[in-house]
């Protein structure tokens, strides 16, 4: 019998991908699972109960409007006019996706096809890479680098170099992908780094992809700060958030994207010829939950800041575990993800016959042999740039503290466990 | 031969229109181009958009787009409380990307059982967001710039901008109505597939067929000899084939579903799609599936993973608990499955004869809780605009609402372009509906009738 199917050349190479391994481990119980950003904390209750409230009602478990529930979109333009100080319309200017994974797709495949280019800045949420080459554009990548010798203490000392990054627009170039606050270094990029890439945006007549989906995850001394609410922004930047990210329930897969209506209708588009609607009671439970916080976003008990603050204390628990390990991590100031370079451990690998990378196999050897999970680096880098952050490993934070206790064990233990 | 006709003459048009040529970009040639993509081109409009608004604002009685007005079964609902307020809080976090284990295994229980197969949940089952969502990932997978799809008219209308969106090009053969016999009302059964003017259609270059099996948006159960013909050629000509089964549960008078991919030479080039939407009365939690080979499905995992990669955890997890019960029902009078199409056919029969009483005629669905009718006798209500570019029906159902707070779809919008005016006078009914509103629908129609033969 004759089969001559194989898979369309939009998806040649990209059948792999770093969490189809990575995420197997989260079904093992007796690992320590630092690797994917997943909370292990429960959401808030309200949350929940608002799940629970609208599952009861008949209406919303059948179809409700394509391009996001009214209540939602309603609720999501009155928060985001608040943070962005300008009118935002609930059903021009906002799309419901799923996740913001989804957003991100429907922003690529709306706006990005063959011939254009695609600024991608490493480390990057691996899956930029992927759908950039879906839509049939080309990938060009610039790093953050440290710009201490040495000593990386912090994610701020993680910079982009503004020539080298002048440098890689040209008039081929579509979109610049921004993420901030970043994973998974962290770095929660300030009004001069974000004026920077907006200049050239406009210089070169580009759009902006802006990732903010930990938004709200930004520790003191931090401002998280809207590319698009700079002069000349907002008509060229798609803002993607996500329900996830905010409320701690990153199964409920709602994200958004946010812009002015001369791009999102384009986004619109992809959607109604994707997947057409998303979930009616998961968008309802969200609406509500935003309306609770939106009353409170002049008191330190929205979420939105409680969750940053909860947040914050793990992190410098997670770098006092690190150091007193004899690591070295990088600070995020937002996010909950940290970078730690393990090279100073000396761990030989080279007997393990792979080509791969270091930092893949420390994780797999960490696994195994420590029963503590983290993410190699590598996965968030373009072939050109592995080798410069293969030493660097990522953990995830928002764990409870149980979590947190049991990966201090293994980490205080880490050198009385030698080969 | 002209392989690629369509794309190539775009360009060509596109270079023409640009004075500097379309191959060297420059600043100015990036303001003067579009900024969307061109795989949006022709795909904007999309009927739901308007019709939904219209419904939205107008209607009394929608019998328009295709959702139950009744809630869930009260089993399912209590599965999805369960889920989301129990103790694993996991639950409201990331599930496994291809589909959460506890929903693949059971539905790889279940298919198997009624595809008489074995079916390994992690490589023969993807659960998607929406059958929509399983659709999209078949084309997306399988179709490159130049392939054809063949669609069988009236299809439902995301098959065709998710064809083109993929660089495919539509290739459309009918569903042909034959005359009743004498006095009888028309069945869905009586629109066939000319099997000369089918096999016509594929060509070296046909990648894949899409059926619909019950039909939306006429009712039609495909029998086991159509089937044959149609799986006969896929295997003659290596096609693959997307099989959308969403409605397989609501088949009436006794009739059979059949699933293609069980027939000879099928398994291995047949993705079948299902919908726990339709299948448990919960469009609107969006979980669908596709069951299939795990050459193909492979592909399917990998458009997933690049474009939405997790499907809503607490959603999976209720359909889990629901197919439990029904795997344990299967057959019995309790199951959901045997009482769903009980309650829908009755509810068939009452629009049937609403319908039948005042002289619109329908051709009775043999499946799906779609009704399609023949509005010829109302065409008085809604004149004729010869120079319209506007199908009839679709100016007649707009009317309707307006006018009579009756929402219904007019067939045309299952067609294509070129063939819109080809059944014209038919408009769609769903008749998922409570008592209440199928009887508010027969009063609006009964006083519509004595309007009109009133002077």
């Amino acid at each position: 019998m004759t089969f001559r199917h194989k898979n369309t050349r939009r998806i040649e190479g990209l059948d792999s991908n770093v969490w189809v391994e990575f995420t197997k481990v989260a079904a093992d119980p007796s690992i320590v699972n630092l690797g994917q950003g997943l909370p292990d904390i429960s959401p808030p209750d309200y949350v929940k109960e608002e799940l629970a409230k609208a599952a009861a009602v008949d209406r919303l478990n059948q179809y409700t409007r394509g391009f996001g529930h009214p209540s939602l979109v309603k609720a999501l333009s009155q928060v985001y006019e608040r943070v962005c100080g300008r009118k935002i319309d609930p059903f021009t200017d906002i799309l419901v996706t799923v996740g913001a994974y989804g957003s991100l797709f429907s922003t690529i495949q709306a706006l990005i096809e063959e011939g254009d280019e695609v600024i991608i800045i490493e480390p990057f949420y691996d899956c930029y890479e992927p759908m950039v080459k879906m839509a049939g554009a080309k990938p060009v990548f610039i790093p953050l680098r440290y710009k201490n010798d040495g000593n990386s203490a912090s994610s701020a000392d993680w910079v982009l170099d503004p020539a080298e990054l002048a440098n890689k627009f040209n008039s081929k170039t579509k979109a610049i992908i921004l993420n901030t606050p970043h994973n998974p270094i962290g770095k929660v990029f300030n009004r001069e780094e974000l004026q920077v890439i907006a200049d050239l945006c406009i210089k070169h007549d580009t759009l902006c992809i802006s990732d903010e989906v930990y938004e709200w995850l930004v520790y003191k001394g931090n401002k998280h700060i809207k590319i698009a609410t700079l002069p000349g922004m907002w008509e060229r930047t798609v803002t993607i958030g996500s329900a996830g990210k905010t409320y701690s329930v990153t199964g409920w897969k709602l994200g958004w994207s946010i812009g002015p209506q001369n791009l999102i209708k384009h986004l619109q588009v992809v959607h109604q010829n994707t997947l057409y609607t998303c979930p009616t009671p998961l968008q309802e439970a969200l609406a509500q939950a935003f309306g609770i916080d939106y009353k409170r976003m002049d008191d330190p008990d929205c979420y939105f800041y409680s969750l940053s603050r909860e947040l914050e204390s793990k992190r410098d628990r997670m770098a006092q575990l690190l150091q007193e390990a004899g690591l070295k991590p990088v600070i995020p100031d937002g996010g909950y993800f940290m970078i730690v370079d393990v090279s100073t451990l000396n761990v030989d690998l080279s007997d393990v016959d792979e080509k791969q990378p270091y930092d893949y196999k420390f994780v797999r050897w960490m696994i195994t042999s420590k029963k503590l999970s983290a993410i190699p680096l590598s996965a968030f880098c373009g072939p050109e740039t592995k080798r410069q952050f293969e030493k660097y490993i990522r953990f995830c934070f928002i764990k409870k503290d149980s979590t947190l206790d049991a990966a201090e064990v293994i980490l205080k233990n880490w050198n009385k466990q030698t080969a | 031969m002209l392989r690629r006709v369509g794309p190539s003459l775009r360009h060509f048009l596109l270079e023409r229109k640009s004075s500097a040529g379309y191959s060297s970009y420059s600043s100015e040639e990036k303001m003067s181009r579009p900024v969307q993509a061109r795989r949006l081109e022709g795909i904007d409009k999309n009927i739901w958009v308007e019709f939904v608004k219209l419904a939205a604002t107008y209607s009394t009685v929608n019998l328009g787009q295709g959702f139950p007005d009744f809630p869930p079964p009260d089993f399912l609902k209590k599965a999805f409380v369960r889920a989301l307020s129990g103790e694993n809080h996991m639950l409201h976090q990331y599930t496994r990307g291809f589909g959460h284990p506890p929903l693949v295994k059971i539905l790889a229980q279940f298919f198997g059982k009624l595809l008489g197969r074995d079916v390994d949940p992690m490589t023969n089952v993807m659960v998607t967001v929406g059958a929509y969502q399983a659709l999209f990932c078949c084309f997306q997978a399988f179709v490159d710039e130049g392939d054809e799809v063949i669609i069988i008219e009236p299809f439902f209308d995301c098959y065709e901008p998710m064809v083109k969106m993929a660089g495919g090009m539509p290739v459309f053969v009918q569903l042909r109505p034959k005359a009743p016999k004498d006095g009888q009302l028309m069945s869905s059964a009586d629109w066939q597939l000319d099997p000369a003017e089918l096999a016509s259609k594929f060509s070296e270059r046909t990648k894949a067929i899409v059926l619909n099996s019950p039909n939306n948006p006429l009712g039609k159960v495909f029998s086991r000899e159509e089937l044959e013909f149609i799986a006969d050629l896929c295997v003659k000509h290596d096609v693959l084939c997307i099989s959308d089964e969403v409605y397989e549960w609501l088949v009436y008078d006794g009739k059979e579903h059949i699933r293609i991919a069980s027939l000879q030479g099928m398994w291995d080039r047949t993705v079948t799609i299902g919908s726990a939407g339709k299948s448990f009365s919960a469009t609107g939690w969006k979980v669908g599936w596709t069951v299939g080979s795990n050459r193909l499905l492979q592909h399917l995992r990998t458009v997933h993973q690049n474009s939405a990669y997790h499907c809503a955890t607490v959603a999976q997890e209720a359909v889990a608990q629901g197919f439990q019960r029904e795997l344990e029902l299967y057959g019995k009078p309790e199951s959901y499955f045997i009482q769903l199409p009980k309650e829908l056919q009755q509810k068939r029969d009452w629009l049937v004869q609403s319908l039948d009483a005042v002289g619109m005629k329908p051709i009775i669905p043999e499946g799906t809780y779609f009704l399609v009718a023949d509005i010829s006798e109302f065409k008085s209500d809604v004149p004729d605009v010869p120079d319209s570019d506007e199908p009839y029906d679709s100016r007649f159902a707009k009317w309707m609402v307006k006018n009579k707070g009756l929402a219904a779809i007019p067939l045309s919008a299952f067609y294509c372009g070129a063939h819109k005016n080809n059944y014209n006078h038919f408009i769609r009914f769903c008749f998922a509906k409570e008592e209440a509103t199928l009887k508010a629908a027969n009063d609006i129609l009964q006083k519509w009738k004595r309007e009109k033969t009133s002077p």
